[in-house]
């Protein structure tokens, strides 16, 4: 999906302090019988989010107006389980640009990448410090550099690098896309499988 | 130089190309579709004015969210029918074969593509579903991947993808009776847990590993995903030979002989170097079940859950709140907790071998009342093949309910759920909050152990039974 230019945020942010938090819980499988890409915001989180009777529970972090901010601060291996990029849909469409946590399953991470979302890697240390400067306020505000590499509690100036690879990042920057780098070394795949 | 991988010989054989500092493009031979996770990938390269690159290197079969009974009818969920439909279409569009609802190769993915004889060692697999890794049991490298994926894959027979970290788990020993594939991948990630093996390509070793049959290879591989790891995979041997010999798109005559001998040079190198390595002793291994709300947390059944104090501080959340899900106790025994439905399917032990095994133990014998049974196949060839080895009669007599092929309630997609509050005993792959229906509570575990609970309506450990 060609995604919008990714460059600088500035943003409060969600914390949702639960460790090994699994794709059937960004977005459970019953959700998943569209065939767009659009909607899938209504229902991330769908069952921590909404009781049975689909009414709001109060106690979920999404639904406390305390909350806001298109990044979402989430405990260590966040994303793990199905392949499933209705999980990353669900978190773009809901209207976040930024996960932040302290480890990131695999293929949540390629599909946050192919989807305009930052998944940020940062040391288990920081991440508690995240958690702990949104508790003590939740108007903390984050501000994000990708240029740089860099994310700062912007209260107290405490900032953190994070990794990414060069490719990805300038493919955020610009709104690239992975499909057009593989359409442009078409010549490339066709020589290799004359070779094999 | 130190020698290679059994993963480096696969992977670096399919690098078309490498971008510096980023991923490499990896060339698939074999590409997997489902009605899932692939028709947003047919509207993105169609909104480009592509047609599919390679339509002959990719195989479709619907299973996620298909009904299991009454095939024959139309789907009556519209969504669903609507899924499956747009997979017709798109395979029709572009010339992909399609194994629809009433084929006699139709079932889950990761069933068909060995029992077809698609899979083969030394190949690149790909699929829009985690669990692709199931088909490193071949010695092939096999992953799943996301839709932007699957639509790189449909418009180029290629991807994108950083080359991972190699793992290697040993497991040597003999595994005592009543101890299966499942309870040694349940073991490993009770051991590495549900995050140990990210960023890894696991390859299982050992003479634990070389004494299981295919089936059991797939369990292992299937689930090494739930590790946290990109995939699993074993190096071919005679067993694997044997398997795929006479299989419907296997090489066949000279072809297959040839096909072997290339096949016996996919193994690692004696001084190849793994970025991380486990040792288990097989020995240590007895029937495992699942207590928590992900696939790391398993026990031994004959144990108790544990305490707080023995768990890692940074598991320590999810821990006491999937206790609180569970309605278990730290300290609880295992064993006795009554279970209210038993489910034998799915893409990790839905092959004919576990419902062989299943049959076995519950021949003369009858569920438990308070248990509904579901038995589901993995394909539309384990069904018959269950039909004609007298499977079925076996265990309609001992109360199971027979579905037909798809995923079921591994995932419940379909009417496959399981009732809120509920118990479930699952030989499936995820016991995640609400995996199998809204408020449902699972417990993953071996074919065995699900024969023996379903007969004896609670927790058991089968080794007491045999």
């Amino acid at each position: 999906m060609p995604s919008e230019k990714f460059t600088y945020i500035e943003s409060s942010a969600v914390p949702i302090n639960i460790e090994n938090v699994d794709t059937d819980q960004i977005i459970p499988a019953r959700f998943l019988k569209a065939t767009t890409r659009d909607g899938f915001g209504d229902n991330l989180f769908r069952d921590w989010r909404f009781d049975k009777n689909d009414q709001p529970k109060v106690d979920f972090v999404l639904n406390n107006e305390k909350y806001n901010g298109n990044i979402l601060v989430a405990g260590k291996n966040f994303g793990s389980g199905s392949s499933r990029e209705h999980a990353a849909w669900a978190i773009h469409d809901y209207g976040f640009k930024v996960v932040v946590s302290s480890f990131f399953a695999d293929i949540f991470k390629n599909n946050a990448l192919n989807n305009g979302v930052l998944p940020i890697q940062v040391s288990s240390e920081f991440l508690e410090i995240i958690f702990n400067e949104i508790e003590k306020d939740s108007d903390t505000s984050f501000t994000i550099d990708l240029g740089k590499q860099e994310i700062t509690i912007s209260t107290t100036g405490q900032k953190e690098v994070f990794e990414i690879n060069s490719y990805k990042k300038e493919c955020l920057l610009n709104g690239y896309d992975d499909i057009d780098y593989l359409l442009n070394i078409k010549d490339k795949i066709e020589v290799f499988e004359k070779r094999n | 130089m130190a020698g290679k991988t059994l993963f480096d010989k696969v992977w670096d054989a399919y690098v078309v190309d490498e971008i510096k500092d980023g991923p490499s493009v990896v060339y698939i031979d074999k590409h997997l579709i489902h009605e899932v996770t692939s028709p947003q990938a047919f509207a993105g390269i169609e909104k480009r004015g592509l047609k599919v690159f390679r339509p002959e290197n990719t195989v479709a079969t619907p299973d996620h969210n298909i009904p299991t009974i009454d095939q024959h009818l139309e789907i009556r969920d519209q969504l669903s029918r609507f899924q499956v439909n747009k997979l017709t279409e798109n395979c029709d569009r572009h010339g992909i074969t399609l194994y629809g609802l009433n084929h006699p190769f139709q079932g889950i993915v990761h069933v068909i593509g060995p029992e077809l004889g698609i899979t083969q060692p030394g190949m690149t697999m790909v699929c829009g579903d985690s669990h692709t890794s199931t088909h490193g049991a071949f010695g092939s490298v096999a992953f799943g991947i996301g839709t932007s994926e699957v639509e790189m894959v449909l418009a180029t027979q290629c991807i994108l993808q950083p080359k991972p970290k190699k793992m290697r788990i040993n497991i040597e020993g003999k595994l005592s009776t009543g101890v299966s594939a499942k309870d040694i991948i349940l073991y490993v990630i009770s051991k590495i847990s549900t995050s140990g093996g990210t960023g890894h390509f696991i390859e299982f070793a050992g003479s634990a590993i070389r004494g299981l049959s295919m089936e059991g290879r797939m369990t292992v591989c299937n689930m090494s995903i739930e590790s946290g790891a990109r995939g699993g995979l074993i190096a071919p041997d005679e067993t694997t030979f044997e398997y795929i010999k006479g299989r419907e798109f296997a090489p066949k005559g000279g072809d297959y002989d040839a096909a072997v001998e290339k096949w016996k040079k996919l193994k690692t190198d004696e001084d190849a170097v793994f970025d991380k390595e486990f040792n288990f002793d097989a020995t240590d291994i007895e029937p495992m079940i699942t207590y928590g709300t992900n696939p790391g947390m398993g026990a031994k059944i004959k144990d108790n859950i544990p305490h707080e104090s023995e768990i890692e501080k940074s598991e320590l959340n999810s821990y006491q709140k999937s206790l609180k899900y569970m309605g278990f106790q730290a300290g609880d025994k295992i064993t006795g907790k009554p279970v209210d439905y038993v489910f034998v399917g799915s893409c990790t032990n839905g092959r004919i071998e576990d419902l062989r095994v299943v049959a076995e133990f519950v021949k003369g014998k009858k569920k438990a009342e308070n248990i509904t049974a579901w038995i589901v196949p993995g394909s539309k060839q384990v069904e018959k093949q269950a039909k004609q080895e007298g499977i079925t009669e076996v265990l309609e007599e001992a109360g199971f309910k027979l579905r037909q092929p798809g995923c079921s309630a591994c995932l419940a997609m379909n009417d496959d759920k399981i009732p809120e509050g509920k118990l479930a005993v699952a030989t499936s792959n995820r016991n995640f909050e609400g995996r199998q229906g809204p408020g449902s509570r699972t417990m993953l575990a071996s074919p065995l152990t699900a024969a023996a609970i379903a007969v004896t309506g609670t927790i058991v450990d089968p080794k007491t039974m045999l």
